[in-house]
């Protein structure tokens, strides 16, 4: 790697967690100064203390979010690129649906939520059910506007080179909607997260469910207040690893050829 | 006096080169929905192996009879002919036409080979075939070397060549370029007319080619149409006898500046007509 790329990456690493470090720093010295009690407001050591110990336990809860997360991600980008290419048929079809789809995004997911943990039995399902309307809207909207975001220029060549509908659609559109699909896969991935997370507190700590959420619900209850801590920095982790992921797909996808990942020319 | 919307009162005149005909266009004409009358019935023989050029002012039509020719719109009236058939039969008797725009239109995301290759590929050739033709084409607008960039990697006159070799890699037997060298520099631009006119001269490929330059129309072409607008028509045909190969040397001579200099006063007549309306 050239010089400069390499400390360009090294300060994309190192710059936010020598930022983080000196929060971490800080938080601990003001708690500690300030004599903060340990169940309103913990120390990062406290906090770290806690993860240590009960490291098995937290992990195992983030597993179980986890999994409901990337499960409401796959399905909603299944069922949001198959709805994308329906609006993309017809325009009628889009303007009759989509104000519909606007409805997922804009109803709070915590009014919804327990109407749909009664309707469906198994609760790990409703909560990925939960997750999914969550996560969906982005990956509709952002694909069907990549799938009409079209150079005419190339359509016009497609259209005089006599290609067929499919030849369109695989050489063309999608092609063309990838940087736009990357654009919502970045913001669902969180948005699942954010999903599982917030039915998990719906369901509450009744069900069988024991996941992160469950934890903080009842860290909360036994007021372990470094515990509910440790318990939202792993659901922290968990999104922003969610987030890199998505990026290192989409520099893979687009790196060699998007503005968005090549950067400016000198 | 001829009908005014017919052709300017001079005749439109030139020797008509012999040679089949290629493109016949028979009294096309074409009206838009909104009511713009953009171009006034055309008559006009397009000869195999000619290079023809079409000039003219802003609004005359010539990128509209273009893609008239290349049958991307149809005409209002009239009708036009290509190897002496309806476009829906040409492609049946294996004869193929190839469209250069302004703008190199590109995907992106392919490589040049792979944006070389696109015709091929959608009309389902074999994959060694279409391989030999696009290195053949690449290297015929002198791109060999670029084969496995990407299009951001290219500077303009680069991607125009792809956008050329594009066209030439399906081997066509008409060449339509609108005006394709319009957004790049004056050096890139003669070097590509050099290209282009002697690519032109190795196979003899029928062209017609729109410009607003006059020294590009007079350095490439075999006959240039001067149009007039509003509506758009043919006013003048004119012959370029100068001989090929043509070079950079056919541009410093007399003979050069006398062409300019005519097709410059045919333009200015035009262009004084069309006030006078």
């Amino acid at each position: 790697m050239r010089p400069l790329a390499q400390s360009e990456t090294a300060m994309t690493i190192a710059a936010p967690l020598a930022v983080g470090l000196v929060i971490v720093v800080f938080w601990e010295i003001l708690c500690r100064s300030a004599h903060v009690p340990v169940f309103l407001f913990p120390k990062p050591s406290d906090i770290a203390l806690k993860l240590a110990s009960d490291w098995p336990t937290l992990l195992a809860a983030l597993w179980m979010t986890l999994r409901v997360a990337l499960q409401a991600f796959i399905s909603a980008i299944v069922v949001g690129v198959l709805i994308a290419f329906l609006f993309v048929q017809s325009r009628a079809v889009e303007k009759s649906f989509f104000p519909y789809a606007v409805l997922l995004q804009v109803t709070p997911i915590v009014a919804i939520a327990p109407l749909i943990i009664i309707l469906v039995k198994n609760t790990q399902v409703a909560l990925t059910i939960c997750a999914t309307v969550v996560a969906l809207f982005p990956i509709i909207s952002n694909t069907t506007l990549g799938l009409r975001s079209v150079d005419p220029g190339l359509v016009n060549l497609f259209r005089m080179n006599r290609a067929g509908r499919l030849q369109t659609l695989f050489r063309l559109r999608i092609p063309s909607a990838l940087p736009y699909f990357f654009g919502g896969l970045r913001i669902s991935s969180g948005l699942a997260l954010i999903g599982a997370v917030v039915a998990e507190f719906v369901a509450g700590t009744g069900g069988r469910s024991a996941g992160l959420a469950y934890e903080i619900l009842q860290s909360g209850f036994q007021l372990d207040i470094p515990r509910m801590f440790a318990a939202l920095f792993l659901i922290t982790l968990a999104g922003v690893g969610l987030f890199t992921i998505m990026t290192g797909f989409s520099k893979l996808a687009l790196g060699q050829w998007h503005e968005s990942e090549v950067g400016a020319e000198t | 006096m001829l009908a005014p919307n017919k052709t300017c009162p001079e005749s439109a005149g030139g020797r008509v080169p012999t040679g089949a005909p290629v493109v016949e266009i028979l009294s096309a004409d074409k009206v838009f929905p909104n009511g713009t009358r953009a171009l006034a019935p055309i008559d006009l023989t397009i000869v195999a192996g000619e290079f023809l050029t079409l000039i003219g002012p802003s609004g005359c039509g010539k990128s509209t009879l273009l893609k008239l020719i290349a049958n991307l719109i149809e005409p209002s009236d009239g009708r036009i002919l290509w190897w002496s058939d309806a476009f829906g039969r040409v492609g049946s008797s294996g004869r193929s036409l190839a469209f250069v725009f302004q703008d190199p239109t590109l995907m992106p995301w392919a490589r040049v080979e792979a944006n070389v290759r696109l015709p091929l590929d959608l009309a389902r050739t074999p994959k060694a075939e279409s391989s030999k033709r696009v290195a053949e084409a690449l290297s015929r607008v002198g791109l060999e070397g670029v084969a496995r960039h990407y299009p951001r990697q290219l500077s303009g006159g680069m991607k125009m060549r792809v956008s050329i070799a594009r066209s030439l890699a399906t081997e066509p037997d008409l060449l339509l370029m609108d005006e394709p060298f319009g957004a790049l520099d004056e050096f890139t631009r003669n070097r590509l007319d050099a290209d282009l006119v002697r690519l032109w001269w190795e196979r003899k490929l029928t062209t017609v080619f729109v410009t607003h330059s006059i020294y590009e129309a007079v350095f490439l072409s075999t006959r240039v149409a001067v149009m007039g607008a509003q509506p758009g028509r043919i006013c003048k045909v004119m012959t370029i006898d100068e001989p090929h190969p043509r070079d950079e040397s056919f541009r410093n001579a007399p003979r050069f500046a006398e062409y300019c200099r005519a097709l410059s006063a045919s333009l200015t007549e035009v262009s004084l007509q069309q006030m006078q309306r």
